[in-house]
């Protein structure tokens, strides 16, 4: 019994890693309508930014604003030179301009930073805690409540402030928040900056658990499936379906893998987000599509 | 001036219904055919054969699979790669153990395997739509990978996993040069474009464009959904299936999981946006620009850029200019290749005039 | 119009690369360097190819080439994926006056693509410790060479330096040993030779796959934690082993009782866990560090002169640099043996496969070389395509690697029967017909 509580704890912890990568997505999906596929690169750049500067000898803080002050000329420059000429264009043309903007990315911070691997040490001890004979990870502890704050200052930003009033406006039609005299622009500029914050925590956290690499992109391919299951527009949902994905995936490696024959752990989450879509067709907490004809 | 319809006169009804109903249009497309089948192996060097023109024409076959499902069934998919790797498991399989069915029923019969596995994956578009149905075709493509890795009777129980596809041989003619590949997936794309094209004019193709439009409307007037999506879902694997074998036996010589992974499928698609959805020839110019692009790019830097630029970083900023390219491209033109290509033809047929 | 709109395209390519491309001057030896230093494993393939580049620039400055013949590379980035390593090594076989020299493509993926291809063109694919492993039968696999040490040598030699730990052989039965692995072709190769030890030894054997990429282990660790074993045998690959580290840790498992494979034992791989990891050993065909006299001269010839090919001047004496040099050094004496039989000029790949299957790196000659205890003696023939088949193994002390122990060698007796039932299943499927090295002596 200890060790499924074991397995259902450390799984929960890992999903909450999972539904930080997952905010960058549904931010910007939130906002404006673009499956940003380049989420996995910010990651990368954020993260790799941060280490290099840390390399050469800057303190923390300094590296940490400094990097928070490249995502957001990202967004600037992405805002600009992206998303406004394609307004308007299909959804999937958008989503292949964002991987476009993968590529830009990855061969950026390569080139600028070189592929060298580097740690990141945050100062956070990664032993173990032994609560009545449950392993559970400092660092995994540490890190939800990262997440967590994440989403409660996001969560105040989008409720409380005239910018976060905005931004649901927009998501909500954008020709009606246009009409209304709000600046899409500025709008999408601020979203993009935020979804490149949120991506330069998650590369913080994730590049010390991993090493600071290009695999980092890959985080992205494991908030699919919380996105799905928790609906592409809600921050919530993405919590909810990160802890649920984060669960599920290891307790399915553990008591269905030897069954099977192991190595489930990657497809079992699509599995299960497939099943509850059949259910609710646009996530748990999703945005309901209503189809006239 | 050349490209005029004046003096054309069609007098039957299967002349006006045509794939090309202009004259000029079937002799460039002869020309074209006779470039292909006969100036090309004459011609090219073995590396344009082996290296740039049969995987390009092999993912040609699989955008075009793509851009059936996508482009014209409206169904999004990330999901090709795994029908793919089912094509290229089912032909290896099909030739180990039955060994006397000739490889043209091989090919076919993997197409048709993969189309039961699309079939399969292609339920919860009943139900899913849009960005949650392109990540649910995910679920395939990892479960996919998975059971070829994990199942060792797919891969005869080798050790690591990887099998070596079996010489292909038609009738008694063995083929293994690079000509001889070239013209074997040459002909099986050329006559499966041509189905494709057909179907894409036929009762079906316009049945799916109308699931694409809107398919609640559609289902207002009639159409079966259910059987339309499935049945693009299953045509389009099967293009993949065929694909994928293809991949396996005239291109790469072995069969491995990790050929077919994620990356792939959205290379696929890259093709079939950049090329132009919902087109027969944006298949193929997404494919040639996809493919070659990069290797112009490689090579260009290498041109202009000479001696002692460190090695890795060209390849970075290959990256970066190919990445700009695609933004850009898709600014000018977010329907792609194939639009180009229309707009240029409609101007040659006022040319020269101005309107 | 339908097909290939841009037929001409590819031709005028080919025009266009026929006329550009720097002039070659006959009388040299042209080497392909299929590099991969963008994507995923950037940071081995650069330190690699770098170490690899090096070493020929030193054969080329220090000794004015190889007896005179000058080495000359282009490199062709692979990217790691198969379809690039075929567009690679079309692009670069027939360079240089006599074509490629042998191709390095330390990608197990590539290796395989390209093996019938590479048969068929006489030259040789030399697959270091990567690759298809039965093709260390070299009477099916003529032009292949997975030379030093292939995966199930390796892992004999993990399994017997666990022995030699443990106070002998005997002393392994009824220990229990996991070995986790990468989910991948490269991952699943040892199983076969794993089992077959378990059997032989008495131990019990538990097989744990890594979904790739491999970052995420907890599930695989926590099922490690469970069964409690006394050693943890790990063959991973990129973003895998740092993970593996961390979770490790994570579960409170000794380091000191994981051995990683030659592919999961770099600075790459342990400096993201740092201290953690203190204790960590791994196997390796060549040491990491500069105190060997091969890497000493790379740093004062081609460092000194400007013309070192890594960026970063701290990566020379890496594990993955060392066995660039490693590489640079086999393919030298390999060609220098080659010119012993067909002179002194540039040869083509099938003579080079000649030289390499009579590969004969005695403890002489790597003295004279400089590699004392950075390459283990090589002898090539023409049944055994691998030649070493040892290896020696090192601990992580928390900043750096250290060398913990000599050669191990591997138990041939076990893997040579496995590799010839493999090579030959593979020949009847093929139809490749035995040689017959009696008779090729010359």
């Amino acid at each position: 019994m200890a060790f499924f509580v074991e397995v259902l704890v450390g799984g929960l912890l890992a999903g909450v890693m999972y539904s930080l990568v997952a905010l960058g997505f549904v931010l910007i999906f939130k906002a404006s309508g673009v499956f940003n596929f380049a989420q996995g690169a910010m990651v990368l750049a954020a993260a790799t930014t941060y280490a290099g500067l840390v390399d050469r000898g800057w303190s923390g803080w300094a590296a940490f604003l400094a990097a928070l002050g490249v995502m957001i000329l990202f967004a600037l420059a992405t805002e600009r030179f992206v998303l406004r000429p394609l307004v308007n264009q299909p959804q999937i043309s958008l989503f292949m301009a964002t991987i476009g903007l993968t590529f830009v990315l990855e061969g950026l911070s390569q080139a600028v930073w070189g592929s060298v691997v580097r740690g990141l040490d945050l100062g956070i001890p990664d032993t173990p805690l032994e609560v009545k004979g449950v392993l559970i990870s400092k660092f995994d502890l540490v890190a939800s409540a990262t997440a967590g704050g994440l989403v409660v200052i996001l969560a105040l930003f989008f409720q409380k402030t005239r910018v976060g009033r905005a931004l649901r406006a927009v998501a909500d039609d954008h020709q009606a928040a246009l009409s209304v005299g709000i600046p899409l622009e500025r709008i999408w500029a601020v979203v993009w900056a935020a979804a490149g914050a949120v991506a330069l925590v998650t590369g913080l956290l994730w590049g010390s658990r991993l090493g600071v690499q290009f695999a980092l992109t890959q985080i992205a391919l494991k908030a699919l499936p919380v996105i799905i299951l928790g609906g592409f527009t809600s921050i919530a949902g993405a919590i909810v379906g990160g802890l649920m994905v984060g669960a599920s995936e290891k307790v399915a490696e553990v008591y269905l893998g030897p069954i099977i024959g192991g190595g489930i752990e990657n497809w079992f989450p699509y599995l299960l987000a497939l099943l509850f879509l059949l259910v609710r067709p646009d996530g748990l907490f999703g945005e309901k599509r209503i189809e006239r004809v | 001036m050349i490209y005029r319809e004046a003096g054309q006169f069609r007098i039957s009804y299967a002349a006006d219904q045509r794939i090309f109903p202009i004259s000029q249009d079937r002799v460039g497309m002869m020309l074209i055919l006779a470039a292909a089948f006969i100036a090309v192996p004459l011609f090219a060097s073995e590396y344009v054969l082996s290296a740039l023109l049969i995987p390009m024409l092999v993912l040609a076959l699989a955008a075009l699979g793509l851009n059936i499902l996508t482009g014209y069934a409206g169904q999004f998919s990330l999901g090709t790669a795994a029908f793919m790797s089912v094509g290229a498991f089912a032909a290896y399989n099909l030739q180990l153990r039955l060994p006397w069915l000739p490889l043209l029923v091989t090919f076919a019969l993997a197409g048709l395997i993969s189309a039961g596995v699309g079939l399969v994956f292609g339920l919860p578009s009943l139900r899913i739509k849009g960005f949650y149905l392109a990540v649910a075709t995910l679920a395939a493509q990892f479960f996919v990978d998975w059971l070829f890795t994990k199942v060792g009777w797919f891969s005869n129980y080798s050790s690591s996993g990887v099998i070596t596809a079996q010489r292909m041989v038609i009738g008694g003619v063995a083929f293994e040069t690079p000509v001889r590949r070239y013209l074997l997936v040459l002909a099986i794309v050329s006559l499966l474009a041509l189905l494709a094209k057909n179907l894409a004019r036929s009762r079906t193709g316009r049945s799916w464009m109308a699931v694409r439009d809107m398919d609640v409307a559609a289902e207002v007037i009639g159409i079966p959904i259910l059987t339309t999506k499935l049945l693009a879902f299953a045509v389009s694997s099967f293009y993949c299936g065929v694909a994928g074998a293809l991949w396996a036996f005239a291109y790469l010589g072995t069969v491995e999981p990790q050929a077919f992974d994620l990356q792939r499928s959205l290379q696929i698609l890259f093709m079939v946006i950049i090329g132009g959805l919902g087109t027969v020839m944006g298949a193929f110019l997404g494919a040639a620009f996809i493919t070659l692009f990069p290797l112009v790019l490689n090579w260009l830097f290498h041109a202009v850029v000479r001696g002692d630029v460190r090695a890795g970083l060209l390849s970075q900023l290959e990256l970066v200019c190919f990445g700009a390219l695609i933004i850009l491209f898709l600014i000018a033109e977010p329907h792609g290749f194939a639009r180009l290509w229309q707009i240029g033809k409609e101007k040659l047929r006022l040319w020269p005039f101005p309107h | 119009m339908r097909t290939n709109n841009r037929w001409w395209l590819p031709a005028a390519l080919v025009a266009v690369a026929l006329g550009a491309g720097p002039a070659r001057a006959d009388g040299e030896q042209f080497m392909p360097v299929p590099s991969y230093r963008t994507g995923p494993y950037a940071a081995g393939g650069t330190s690699l190819y770098g170490g690899f580049i090096d070493y020929m620039n030193l054969v080329n400055m220090r000794d004015g080439g190889i007896n005179g013949v000058k080495l000359t590379w282009e490199e062709c980035e692979t990217e790691y994926k198969p379809d690039r390593g075929i567009e690679c090594y079309e692009r670069l076989k027939a360079k240089g006056p006599t074509g490629a020299a042998m191709f390095h493509f330390y990608s197990t993926g590539i290796a395989y693509a390209v093996l019938a291809k590479a048969t068929a063109d006489k030259i040789p694919l030399v697959t270091i410790a990567h690759g298809r492993t039965d093709a260390a039968d070299g009477r099916f696999f003529p032009y292949v060479f997975p030379l030093i040490t292939h995966y199930w040598s390796l892992n004999t030699d993990i399994v017997r330096y666990i022995g030699q730990r443990e106070g002998g052989m005997a002393k392994l039965k009824g220990k229990k040993i996991v070995h986790l692995h990468h989910g991948s072709a490269y991952g699943k190769e040892p199983n076969v030779v794993f089992q077959k030890q378990a059997e032989k030894y008495g131990f019990e054997a538990k097989i744990i796959e890594v979904p790739a990429p491999g970052s995420e282990q907890q599930a695989q660790w926590l099922e490690i934690r469970q069964f409690k074993p006394d050693w943890v045998i790990v063959t991973g690959w990129g973003v895998m082993n740092p993970a593996m580290l961390k979770n490790a840790a994570r579960v409170g498992f000794p380091m000191d009782h994981i051995i990683g494979n030659f592919w999961t034992g770099s600075e790459e791989d342990v400096e993201p866990v740092g201290a953690a990891a203190k204790g960590y050993i791994s196997a390796l065909i060549n040491p990491p560090g500069k105190e060997f006299k091969v890497i000493q001269e790379v740093e004062r010839v081609v460092y000194g002169a400007g013309k070192g090919n890594m960026a970063d001047k701290n990566r020379v004496g890496s594990i993955y640099y060392n066995r660039g040099v490693l590489t640079g050094i086999v393919s030298v004496e390999a060609i220098k043996v080659a010119q012993g039989k067909f002179g002194k000029k540039p040869l083509t790949g099938e003579q080079i496969r000649w030289g390499l299957e009579n590969l004969n790196l005695d403890a002489a000659r790597i003295a004279a070389i400089g590699a004392t205890n950075f390459v283990q003696p090589l002898k090539v023939t023409c049944a055994d395509h691998e030649g070493g088949g040892a290896a020696k193994f090192q601990q992580w002390d928390g900043t750096k690697w250290k060398v913990i122990s000599d050669w191990v060698q591997a138990d041939k007796e076990l893997v040579r029967p496995l590799i010839e039932e493999s090579a030959m299943k593979y020949a009847k499927e093929n139809n490749i017909p035995q040689r017959d090295c009696a008779k090729e002596k010359s």
